[in-house]
């Protein structure tokens, strides 16, 4: 079954100047999300993950510079719309749930407020039909005493309790496209579990398309139809979930995979894996490959030039690397 | 058990009021409800629970930043309220979640590890700059970055910054909460390490609030469980994991995500009757939502009691004579 997309991306580029040169954090970033599923975005903090999804929503700071070849949602193309028809799609077709909360939320309004204002900016609801909808979605996320819950200010909530108004508010207007950064750390698991539960029950309900950004890979496995791995600017590879989590090719995919702890596996109080050495500087160009300084399999051919996409382990696999594929053994599951 | 404890709470309450709206009357939140935990030198005690049960607070209590409404804290036995904070800034050192709020942007990294030493009013400022990239040097920061700025980074340079100035006054105990989870897994990992050997190197007492329970089964010698406000389960970790007693504890562990894509996602069996701390449902709290609930569940608070295999749960299903008394 051929899906339509609903989102297409090609050639992302962002650029932001910066006192030492021009910073290059995304970098011909391309990928589709089909209707009902879900692509996942992983990779170390500061390789672009944030700028990526901020650049899809025209949300980039001041001086970033965004180009692409092409960016288009549910076939409309998105890059020739003026700010205000951005403004239309924002929130309304096409929502975000940012990674720190506290930036997001209005400190002076109560949290009632802000979900009212998330509907009405849109919709012409009442603001009785707003505020119901507004409990209706507290409840759906785990907030009990909603009607309460909406009186208080962001401060007086908790970590978890905050991340969980902005689900809400992201909800409120059924987009058919959802981009979540990292929407669930700060909540214990079972809340995530019934937070996962609700986006794919909404998924399968409205044919939502969602873009799903986390460092947690128990996450992604579960839940994600896709997954890119991005590092330093650039996508290094993306497939399946089962392919990067069985036939990870990339050689920093797989070190990301040995940094995880794995019950039953991993013995308790002993070291656990890490990828030595640091991202490089965004700043300027970089000719070969971006992870070459902390690979350990790094060759001349590495750093020469540009390095392209190879074929993966199957349909839709695709890593960039020189390496062919390990011939290894595949990982096998972890025990469950 | 002899000896007294790094830190011990004895049935320590936190009440906040909330507005009720206008006119109406303000409502009283329970954040926490009569929790005792007592922690060993040497130990990394992990406190797990539902977000918004109340493990933030119970920690500012243990520092001293909110006042337990009822109960005390003791530090080496001496009552936390008659402390002065010097001394429990010297005996008790917070890591927070956010590297990125809790440091700030405009203090050099050297002036944001020697703080602790400032305000401390430490009587050898002519140490102070050695002891600071001492510290820095053992977290692994490179004394190049002394006069750098937060904004000049990363996320896993600025949770060790956070870690170095938490450690600098050589504090017994350190409360992490959330240590990790701003942080991709290849730093978590780092750090994670970095924790484990400060612990044997210095012989520092952790207690450790995270909802990455891989993180905690790898890390915490002890654990304790909580619920709407209550400690329902503690234990040593192996007998926590492998074979949990209260159903809430069963329900928590069987939602961790292993990175394995042939699963979906565990369906927790809690349902969506969430808890809501103004209003805490009677006898034992977790009954809205227990698949194991007993008719009288709903009328009698379950008290502590020995949990089979070690530790101690609160549970009507593990209390032999709670039971009897339902049925008579
Ligand atoms: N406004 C800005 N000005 C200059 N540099 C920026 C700006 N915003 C982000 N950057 C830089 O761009 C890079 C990518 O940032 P981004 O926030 O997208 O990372 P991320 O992948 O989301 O990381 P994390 O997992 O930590 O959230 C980083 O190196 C960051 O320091
Ligand atoms: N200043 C405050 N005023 C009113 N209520 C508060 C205040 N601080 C915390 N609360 C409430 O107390 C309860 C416990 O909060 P706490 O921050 O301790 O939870 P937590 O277990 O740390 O949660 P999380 O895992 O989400 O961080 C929550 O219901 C919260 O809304
Ligand atoms: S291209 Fe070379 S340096 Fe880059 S990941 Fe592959 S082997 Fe390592
Ligand atoms: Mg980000
Ligand atoms: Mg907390």
């Amino acid at each position: 079954m051929a899906a339509a997309p609903i989102l297409e991306v090609e050639s992302l580029n962002v650029a932001i100047p910066v006192p030492a040169g021009t910073l290059h954090p995304v970098q011909e970033v391309g990928f589709r999300v089909t209707r009902g599923h879900t692509l996942a975005i992983v990779g170390e903090s500061g390789c672009g993950k944030s700028l990526t999804s901020l650049a899809l929503m025209n949300l980039l700071p001041p001086r970033a510079a965004r180009t692409a070849g092409r960016l288009a949602l549910d076939g409309q193309d998105l890059l020739g719309l003026s700010e205000r028809e951005m403004a239309d799609i924002r929130g309304n077709r096409m929502s975000m749930i940012f990674q720190e909360p506290m930036t997001s939320l209005n400190p002076a309004y109560t949290v009632g407020d802000q979900l009212v204002e998330a509907e009405r900016r849109h919709r012409r609801t009442s603001v009785t039909a707003a505020r119901d909808r507004a409990v209706w979605l507290l409840e759906k996320v785990g907030m009990t005493g909603a009607g309460e819950r909406l009186r208080q200010y962001p401060h007086q909530l908790s970590g978890g309790l905050r991340q969980r108004v902005m689900i809400a508010m992201a909800l409120m207007c059924d987009p058919d496209l959802i981009i979540a950064d990292e929407p669930t750390t700060a909540l214990d698991v079972t809340i995530q579990a019934q937070i996962l539960h609700l986006l794919a029950d909404l998924q399968r309900e409205f044919e939502t398309g969602l873009i799903l950004i986390t460092h947690d890979l128990g996450v992604v496995a579960r839940l994600c139809d896709r997954v890119a791995v991005m590092y330093a600017g650039q996508i290094v590879e993306e497939g399946t979930a089962r392919q990067i989590f069985r036939t990870p090719a990339h050689p920093y995919t797989r070190g990301l995979l040995d940094c995880i702890p794995i019950p039953g596996k991993t013995r308790r109080g002993a070291h656990l894996g890490t990828i030595p050495g640091i991202v490089p500087s965004l700043v300027g160009s970089m000719p070969g490959c971006h992870f070459a300084d902390r690979c350990p399999h790094a060759s001349g051919a590495c750093r020469s030039g540009p390095i392209a996409f190879r074929d993966g382990a199957g349909p839709g696999h695709r890593y960039r690397c020189v390496l062919s594929l390990p011939s290894g053994p595949a990982r096998p599951d972890p025990a469950p | 058990m002899s000896g007294a404890a790094l830190i011990e709470a004895r049935e320590v309450s936190c009440t906040f009021t909330v507005s009720g709206g206008f006119m109406k009357e303000k409502r009283r939140l329970q954040a926490v409800s009569r929790v005792s935990l007592r922690i060993e030198p040497g130990e990394v005690m992990a406190l797990v629970g539902e977000s918004g049960c109340g493990k933030t607070t119970l920690a500012k209590m243990m520092m001293g930043l909110i006042a337990p409404s009822e109960g005390t804290i003791e530090i080496g036995g001496r009552p936390l309220a008659s402390l002065p904070r010097m001394e429990i800034a010297r005996s008790v050192q917070p890591i927070f979640q956010d590297p990125y709020s809790s440091l700030n942007p405009r203090r050099s990294v050297g002036s944001i590890v020697t703080q602790p030493l400032r305000v401390q009013k430490d009587p050898d400022p002519e140490t102070w700059r050695r002891r600071a990239e001492e510290m820095m040097e053992f977290v692994g920061l490179p004394q190049r970055l002394f006069n750098h700025y937060p904004g000049q980074l990363s996320g896993g340079q600025r949770q060790r910054v956070a870690i170095a100035r938490a450690l600098v006054n050589r504090p017994r105990m350190v409360i992490c909460d959330e240590p990790t989870s701003a942080l991709d897994v290849s730093v978590q990992s780092q750090i994670l390490n970095l924790m484990q050997d400060l612990r044997s190197e210095l012989g520092l007492t952790y207690l450790l609030i995270s909802h990455n329970l891989a993180a905690v089964e790898h890390m915490a010698s002890r654990v304790a469980v909580m619920y709407l406000g209550r400690i329902v389960e503690e234990a040593k970790t192996g007998r926590l994991f492998d074979s949990p007693c209260h159903p809430y504890s069963e329900a928590l562990l069987g939602s961790v995500l292993t990175p394995d894509p042939t699963l979906g996602i565990p369906d927790t069996q809690l349902g969506t009757s969430y808890p809501n701390p103004l209003d805490v449902p009677p006898g034992c709290s977790f009954h809205p939502r227990c698949a194991k609930a007993m008719p009288g569940c709903s009328v009698r608070a379950p008290r502590r009691v020995p949990a089979p295999g070690g530790g101690a749960v609160a549970c009507h299903l593990h209390d032999e004579g709670a039971a009897l008394d339902t049925v008579s």
